[in-house]
């Protein structure tokens, strides 16, 4: 089990060599990401400014506090608490995410189901489980509120962030076909008629 | 005991925040039982950056989770309390939009056809408010629950038949905290409603999933459900995260009420281990905050 220290953006090399019980730790910049966010993009043709190739995104919508604009707070909007959401309601939107804008990783908690495992194979790409509700910890992680986009869907729009030792985190889905929520699902499968027959008894 | 309605005002908003960033007492025992019981290693590290979280909010002054969650008010009125209703949830729903905006935090609440945020909490009916009576003299009890949508998204009501009797039950709750897996943020409380009308079955189960750690149902039936489904769902190998290990759920929770003849109803509400909830209790004395 490696751990590797990534300076976004990555290339597809560099996402290849890595493999699911590696961790990651995140350097530079961070996109954040939401359901409507990506309804507006995918399913609107609603437009971003950014550039996000070869760039991660978090299933995030944040709690930020307005303030003047500054150096430290260039959009006027200052953190207060950033986490992580579940992914699985944005399953059809890792395909796109990763061929139209380049994305490489995707950052969440509970995670992805088979399309995304296809879209990382085929495209190149991982999943990186953040542990849901721990909040507070990763907000320590976020220097600061770089640039928004798509800012009338607040709060979930698009947010770039500065990040500083963003992890570490799990890799739970890599390019290779490999999920460890596979094998849980086929232990929990495989134990449930253990389970009923002794709530039977 | 009259009720100055500026103080259930500030208490609202006060409620929200702190429920926001302080774990209550019996959860964050409940981390450390899972903790020492944990067998595997990735379930461990997890259980544990999960207890350094607790810390670093209240160290930091900040929210536990980011997910302020759909507000639940539950008011309970004393026998001895003069107030008027209306007014009550008036009061608590200004709160509520306080919190939001002096804090402030996250609005997440939304219009559930066009999708706007008010940015506010609140909207056609909600802050939800559940009003309920004691016998007590002078107590009103203010209890709140931003309850968080990963896990409220584990929400699942199943008109079972009376010929399936309590195995269609007890079948229900295990296939539902396997699909449910790592989506609603384990370990969790996985509230069980059993019996009842189908709205009221799935009230229940909320009513399960937000009861404190180390609380059992009243009744000596649904006790032993408890504790047959506690230790066959943590069987179940699903873990912190859904990430594998023993620690799925800190407990099974269920309520129930009577049924019809023809009915067997069953629902799941699933609480994430970021289980939050405050109390204020306001008495001829004062304030009492708490759990």
């Amino acid at each position: 089990m490696a751990h590797h220290i990534l300076h976004m953006p990555a290339g597809e090399a560099a996402i290849r060599a890595i493999r699911i019980g590696d961790t990651v730790t995140l350097e530079d910049t961070l996109f954040g990401i939401r359901d409507a966010t990506q309804i507006h993009m995918f399913d609107r043709g609603r437009e971003t400014r950014f550039d996000l190739n070869g760039h991660a995104v978090i299933h995030t919508a944040p709690n930020v506090r307005k303030v003047a604009a500054s150096a430290q707070c260039p959009t006027g909007y200052e953190p207060v608490c950033i986490g992580t959401t579940t992914s699985a309601r944005m399953e059809r939107f890792t395909r796109p995410l990763m061929q139209r804008h380049g994305v490489r990783i995707i950052i969440g908690k509970g995670g992805l189901g088979e399309e995304s495992r296809a879209a990382f194979s085929a495209i190149g790409g991982v999943y990186l489980a953040i542990i849901g509700g721990t909040a507070a910890l990763e907000t320590t992680w976020i220097t600061r509120i770089e640039d928004v986009d798509l800012d009338d869907l607040n709060p979930e729009s698009l947010w770039k962030f500065g990040i500083k030792g963003f992890g570490p985190l799990l890799v739970a889905m890599d390019s290779h076909g490999g999920s460890l929520y596979d094998a849980v699902t086929q232990r929990a499968a495989a134990r449930r008629e253990a389970v009923l027959a002794k709530l039977r008894a | 005991m009259k009720i100055d309605l500026q103080a259930v005002e500030d208490a609202a908003k006060d409620l929200y925040i702190r429920a926001l960033k302080l774990l209550p007492d019996d959860i964050k025992t409940g981390f450390q039982r899972l903790d020492q019981r944990e067998s595997d290693d990735t379930a461990k590290s997890i259980l544990g950056t999960m207890m350094i979280n607790i810390k670093v909010a209240e160290d930091t002054d900040n929210l536990l989770c980011q997910d302020t969650g759909i507000p639940i008010y539950n008011v309970t009125i004393g026998r001895g309390v003069e107030t008027h209703g209306e007014d009550l949830r008036g009061a608590i729903r200004r709160g509520c939009e306080r919190a939001t905006r002096e804090h402030p935090l996250r609005s997440s609440v939304v219009h559930p056809i066009t999708r706007i945020n008010e940015h506010t909490s609140c909207g056609i009916r909600v802050p939800v408010i559940n009003f309920d009576f004691s016998d007590e003299a002078d107590a009103l009890h203010l209890e709140m629950i931003p309850k968080g949508s990963g896990s409220e998204n584990g929400s699942f009501l199943q008109m079972c038949i009376p010929a399936e009797g309590e195995m269609g039950v007890k079948t229900f709750v295990v296939d539902k905290v396997m699909e449910a897996g790592g989506k609603v943020c384990p370990p969790t409380i996985v509230g069980v409603g059993v019996g009842g009308t189908a709205d009221l079955c799935m009230h229940l189960a909320k009513v399960a999933a937000t009861r404190p750690l180390g609380t059992m149902c009243e009744d000596a039936e649904g006790a032993r459900l408890e504790r047959e489904l506690n230790e066959a769902v943590n069987e179940l190998g699903i873990g912190p995260q859904g990430l594998g290990g023993d620690s799925t759920a800190f407990a099974v929770h269920v309520e129930i009420a009577a049924t019809h003849i023809t009915m067997n109803p069953v629902a799941v509400n699933i609480q994430c281990h970021s289980a939050r909830r405050a109390r204020a209790t306001f008495t001829p004395q004062g304030i009492h905050w708490g759990f």
